[in-house]
């Protein structure tokens, strides 16, 4: 039935031999990168990734957007992150399928609803409509929770989830429209340098001669860092979601316990998407499902909402969440490397940090605008001892 | 008659895209299932990736070494039923 088809698909594009900066990691964050760095006027961009797009994290996540955080940075940063999200359809022209259902925080615990009760008013105080609801407003809000489990929930309702994949290639499409050199199947093998400063990336397809490499390799930048004696403080760790068959459109907010870290939502597709925090996992880059995950998912979630024990799940897969010892990214230069720069450790959060940490490292590397973030949330901050908090991460 | 040729029933995806997407660069069938979204529908693939990773070999694509990874699973499971896989206080 095809044999009318001629052969079209592309060569592999030639690897520059010199670039100005080299991105290694093609996930969201490398390519909302070069995109904010090519719009403000960087020439010669190259991004490397070593697999497909979507391969690592950004193609296995769960696509919620918040701006529910318990810390002002945080706050401020994903307010604007949601505000790039709303406008990315139509700037990028394709369809991420953004919805704003907001996110509903369950609290079990008197102790855990006075957390979310302080987070709240933090939100309030940067114009957020959060607010913390009681049990009957949260039978509003979702109609077939088992409210008897929680003491309360905090609520606002304009956080939302996306379509992860289409975010990706709405990136990748506008970095190309604005000659970003982006090469998928390229794993870096060497960082170079000469004098202590980085002079160049050796690739799997040849060697790239530049001073400037941004590390955004999400779970697999240690390894990419090592390669010039830079131990990160983060660590690789494998998370698990499902998504179940497509059910008529009927769960607005994406629902999350940080108790057990059970998050779910229903996607544009009609899915439930979720995931919860699995203990027992080893730290290590690990892809693999496994059945533990769809018992421990499974049981919160039936008891969460009951009505869902006779929906299937049709497919499930894992990715791997960058974490760092304190909860907070790795950004910036490095001090031992000069040319070496972080963009690293969002924890499963990378993804909906990625358009607004795309605009202000851009800003930061080209207008020296964000000194104070790119300052406050440096890899020198291990060394100095100042390491910060945030206590609303699920998952 | 429409030209229209579906490759993958359960998310409408044509020969047209699948074509479309490998003139783009998504020349292997991973990236090609993530652009067109083909194989995450109810069947989870099991229609139509054959047809897909022929119809990529046939535009000049990547020849596949195995199919898309598969997705545990393999059959739809209730959510009740998972529910039961653990004993009691493994959490």
């Amino acid at each position: 039935m095809s044999a009318h088809f001629e052969p079209i698909a592309a060569p592999p594009k030639l690897l520059p031999d010199r670039a100005d900066v080299v991105i290694v990691g093609g996930g969201i964050m490398g390519l909302a990168i070069a995109w904010n760095l090519a719009r403000l006027g960087q020439q010669r961009i190259v991004v490397v990734e070593k697999s497909y797009l979507c391969s690592g994290a950004s193609g296995r996540n769960g696509g919620g957007v918040r701006a529910q955080w318990s810390s002002e940075t945080n706050v401020r940063l994903m307010k604007r992150s949601i505000e790039l999200c709303s406008d990315f359809a139509t700037k990028m022209r394709i369809n991420v399928w953004f919805r704003r259902g907001g996110y509903l925080f369950l609290a079990r615990s008197d102790e855990r609803a006075k957390q979310l009760e302080e987070s709240a008013r933090l939100q309030r105080d940067h114009g957020l409509p959060t607010r913390i609801v009681d049990r009957a407003e949260m039978k509003e809000i979702v109609p077939e929770l088992d409210v008897s489990r929680f003491v309360a929930a905090s609520w606002n309702p304009h956080d939302g989830v996306v379509f992860p994949w289409p975010f990706v290639w709405g990136y990748a499409r506008a970095c190309e429209k604005l000659g970003v050199a982006l090469h998928t199947h390229t794993d870096v093998r060497e960082i170079e340098t000469t004098n202590g400063r980085v002079s160049g990336v050796v690739t799997s397809r040849g060697r790239i001669a530049t001073d400037r490499v941004l590390v955004c390799a999400g779970a697999w930048s240690p390894e990419i860092t090592r390669m010039v004696g830079v131990e990160l403080p983060s660590h690789p760790h494998r998370h698990e979601i499902c998504s179940s068959e497509p059910l008529k459109p009927f769960l607005r907010p994406l629902v999350g316990d940080l108790a057990d870290g059970l998050y779910f939502s229903q996607s544009m597709r009609g899915e439930i998407v979720g995931g919860i925090s699995n203990a027992k996992v080893p730290d290590g880059i690990d892809q693999r499902s496994s059945l533990r995950f769809l018992g421990l998912y499974s049981r919160a979630l039936s008891r969460a909402m009951p009505v869902l024990g006779e929906v299937k799940i049709l497919r499930q897969w894992a990715g791997c969440y960058d974490i760092t010892p304190d909860g907070n990214p790795l950004v910036g230069d490095v001090d031992e490397v000069p040319g070496m720069y972080l963009m690293s450790g969002f924890m499963g959060h990378g993804f909906m940090m990625a358009p607004v940490m795309g605009e202000l490292f851009a800003r930061w590397l080209l207008q020296g605008e964000e000194r104070e973030l790119f300052e406050r949330w440096n890899l020198r901050r291990y060394r100095l001892g100042k390491l910060l908090s945030e206590t609303m991460i699920l998952g | 008659m429409s030209d229209k040729i579906l490759a993958c029933r359960c998310e409408d995806v044509t020969t047209h895209e699948i074509e479309e997407a490998v003139r783009a660069g998504h020349r292997d069938l991973e990236s090609l299932k993530r652009y067109t979204g083909f194989g995450t529908g109810w069947c989870q693939g099991k229609q139509c990736v054959a047809l897909c990773a022929r119809l990529l070999v046939e535009l000049g694509g990547d020849p596949p070494d195995a199919p898309i990874t598969p997705r545990p699973p393999f059959h739809p499971v209730s959510i009740a039923r998972l529910a039961r896989l653990l004993p009691e206080g493994d959490e």
